[in-house]
């Protein structure tokens, strides 16, 4: 049986605000391919100002379905329809103490209900935005259509490069033949016919330059740095992990680790990812460390 | 209140007196069997005991047809691979839709590695078709591999009559017994049955042995390569206080298969039939009249069984359903979606197993704990009303599925 928190399992066995909402004015029926899971949200709100007055929920689905339900119903009450929108699914999670990786859809489903009920309340149509996949890595929750997604974008031929880009497959390991299969897959319509297949070694980013380039300044390059910290940031955020600069002293980057990354077992495959990206836009060697091995001053 | 156990197809409790003729080869007989001495050739007579047991049981010829391995699911490889191995001129798997992970799984593998694996469709009621599956045997098939007993449903295929015809072409046959060994009566002497799998967990022995029945004369490969123990068909020091524990506990299904076939069947009818009785829209799935005696799987629609069975849970009842949820996969049971049982339905699959320590009363107790609980969650279904279900339930919530 799955690990639930205590308050997923009290919102399952005391769902709030279930069944039909007579007047409700914006409703939302979404599902999830992925168990099959199904919900209905029910909202009635005041057309002056915009505030959710009340939701209600009816859901076919599982403990989690039921209780990530109840919760979004709890959460939306009093907000306006434009908080409402900022909720994500990470909000429902965080509400009910956290989900089972393979549960988190179900608070996906919760999200995505309240924008169908947001848009149907506004008359527009909604459609969904994001695609998901069967789950390949338990351990970080990473699906298919991610990892496939990113093996596309920057160009991936290896598990260990899979790793570095999404965590997929730095844990357990059980899930390194499905990565298989899909970077088999992706390797295979880039090899299409009349394409030519790069090599294997190729960088990640295609303007990325080519060493030996000219020599950056001081400032030029730290700027790159800060561009690459940018562009990971969103990945350890979503994870309740951050990171920033520290130093650099030559070819080393000193990194603080902040939030969930800091002590995360994870943590040398972050720093190895945050790393193969450095050396990609800086085009030379660096080492990225965390900052507790910076050397103390004199 | 005392909880109440009907998940003995997924493992059971091992029986008492089974435990206690294992405790002795934890402390005193701890030797090993292929040793000299005195302490190994205690436990090899223990061994050899327990085998002539499992022999019994499985009404096999000779007591050598009998080999030890540690589960179901390593006897159920070592007859593929090894019908594979030794039949290098066959490539073709044939087996059915509804086997358990432990076949369909290692077949799908075999796909990716070059073999043909062909899964026999079954119908609603989850039978095969026999035509069919005559029009598929031909010369380069290596092995039929069909369960006795469904996990699931308990629906009983006729492996008998499918190993008959098998041989009849020349064609080996395994059967995946795991369900129905100490469930229902076997005579493997009487049949043409080539390879058998079981495992020890399921009939009161404890988890971790399980036996491959290998007909005397089936041409054979090991898996585990090593020492010379069952005659260098299964290598590695054998699992004896668990050998021996397997031993009892099929001396002991072979006394009470008179019960398991009329009282645990009576017990399990009147769970049935008090659920169908008094609860709507929910049917047994499967084949009713061929199944195990222990087994009722009951679709309870437009609710989903991991809901059911935390409800069920939080009143001491342990069940197992066929949902989605439960598994942690992407897709209702493989079973239920076989025999075209709808998802509203299929999500909603309860599956109650019984086993000879049952008694009246929690039954009687189960049968006034599911309704509520049943009601409870229709309550929050959005294809439910308070009158039933919607009048066109598809048309009445049909959600965007992402």
């Amino acid at each position: 049986m799955w690990e639930y928190s205590d308050k997923v399992r009290e919102h399952f066995f005391n769902p709030r605000n279930s069944g039909p909402l007579e007047e409700a004015n914006g409703i939302g029926d979404v599902g999830s391919i992925q168990c099959g899971d199904a919900l209905r949200l029910m909202l009635k709100v005041e057309p002056e100002t915009e505030v959710i007055l009340d939701a209600h929920f009816q859901t076919f689905g599982c403990g989690s379905a039921i209780a990530s339900s109840s919760a979004l119903t709890e959460m939306v009450k009093g907000m306006t329809l434009d908080q409402a929108l900022e909720v994500s699914n990470q909000n429902i999670a965080d509400y009910l103490d956290g989900l089972p990786p393979e549960k988190m859809h179900c608070s996906v489903m919760g999200r995505e209900a309240l924008q169908a009920a947001i848009a149907n309340y506004r008359g527009e149509e909604w459609s969904d935005d994001h695609e998901e996949g069967a789950l390949i890595c338990k351990c970080f929750a990473i699906d298919a259509v991610m990892i496939e997604d990113v093996v596309k974008a920057n160009n991936l031929n290896t598990v260990e490069e899979v790793t570095f880009y999404t965590k997929a497959g730095g844990g357990c390991a059980a899930c390194h033949e499905g990565i298989e299969e899909i970077l088999a897959k992706v390797m295979a319509e880039r090899a299409g016919p009349g394409e030519v297949s790069p090599p294997p070694a190729c960088p990640a980013t295609p303007d990325a330059p080519k060493p030996p380039a000219k020599k950056l300044s001081i400032v030029e390059k730290i700027k790159k740095i800060e561009e690459v910290l940018e562009s990971v940031r969103p990945m350890l955020q979503r994870d309740h992990g951050d990171v920033e600069l520290a130093d650099v002293q030559g070819k080393k980057i000193y990194v603080h680790l902040k939030g969930a990354c800091s002590g995360c077992m994870m943590e040398a495959a972050t720093l190895g990812g945050i790393q193969q990206k450095m050396i990609e836009a800086l085009g030379e060697l660096v080492q990225v460390l965390p900052s507790s091995h910076m050397p103390v001053e004199a | 209140m005392k909880p109440i156990y009907l998940d003995n197809n997924a493992t059971t409790r091992v029986d008492p007196a089974v435990v206690e003729a294992m405790l002795p080869f934890f402390t005193e007989h701890f030797g090993n069997a292929s040793s000299i001495h005195a302490f190994g050739s205690e436990v090899g007579k223990a061994l050899k005991k327990a085998r002539s047991q499992v022999q019994a049981l499985l009404g096999a010829e000779h007591d050598s047809e009998i080999i030890f391995t540690s589960c179901g699911t390593e006897s159920d490889s070592t007859a593929i691979l090894s019908a594979l191995k030794a039949q290098p001129e066959r490539n073709t798997v044939i087996t059915t839709n509804v086997e358990h992970p432990a076949i369909l799984t290692l077949c799908d593998w075999l796909e990716k590695e070059g073999y043909i694996v062909h899964k026999l469709k079954v119908d609603k009621k989850g039978r095969i078709d026999m035509d069919e599956y005559r029009s598929l045997l031909h010369d380069r098939v290596a092995i039929v591999s069909a369960m006795w007993a469904n996990n699931e449903t308990g629906t009983i295929f006729p492996v008998v009559e499918m190993a008959e015809i098998a041989a009849a072409k020349g064609i080996m046959f395994h059967t995946d017994a795991v369900q129905a060994v100490g469930k229902i009566p076997i005579d493997l002497k009487n049949t043409k049955i080539d390879m058998l799998s079981l495992s020890g967990h399921k009939l009161h022995a404890p988890k971790g042995i399980g036996v491959l029945y290998l007909r005397r004369g089936c041409r054979f490969r090991p898996l585990l390569r090593g020492g010379h123990q069952e005659r260098g068909r299964r290598a590695g020091t054998e699992n004896s206080a668990s050998i021996v524990g397997l031993g009892m506990a099929c001396e002991l299904a072979m006394q009470k298969m008179e019960f398991e076939n009329t009282e645990v069947r009576r017990l399990r009818d009147k769970l049935e039939l008090g659920l169908l009785s008094q609860i709507t829209h929910c049917f047994p799935t499967g084949d009713i009249s061929k199944r195990l005696p222990n087994t009722s799987n009951i679709a309870f629609e437009y609710i989903e069984g991991e809901a059911i069975l935390l409800l069920l849970n939080k009143m001491g009842i342990a069940g197992s359903s066929g949902s989605a949820c439960t598994s942690g996969s992407l897709e209702p049971s493989h079973v239920m979606r076989a025999m075209g049982i709808p998802y509203t339905a299929a999500h909603g699959t309860i599956r109650f197993s019984l086993s000879v320590y049952n008694t009246e009363e929690e039954i009687d107790r189960v049968i006034e704990a599911v309704p509520p609980i049943v009601a409870q969650l229709r309550k929050l279904s959005p294809y439910w009303t308070d009158k039933g279900p919607a009048a066109n339930p598809e048309a009445a919530f049909a959600p965007t599925y992402a």
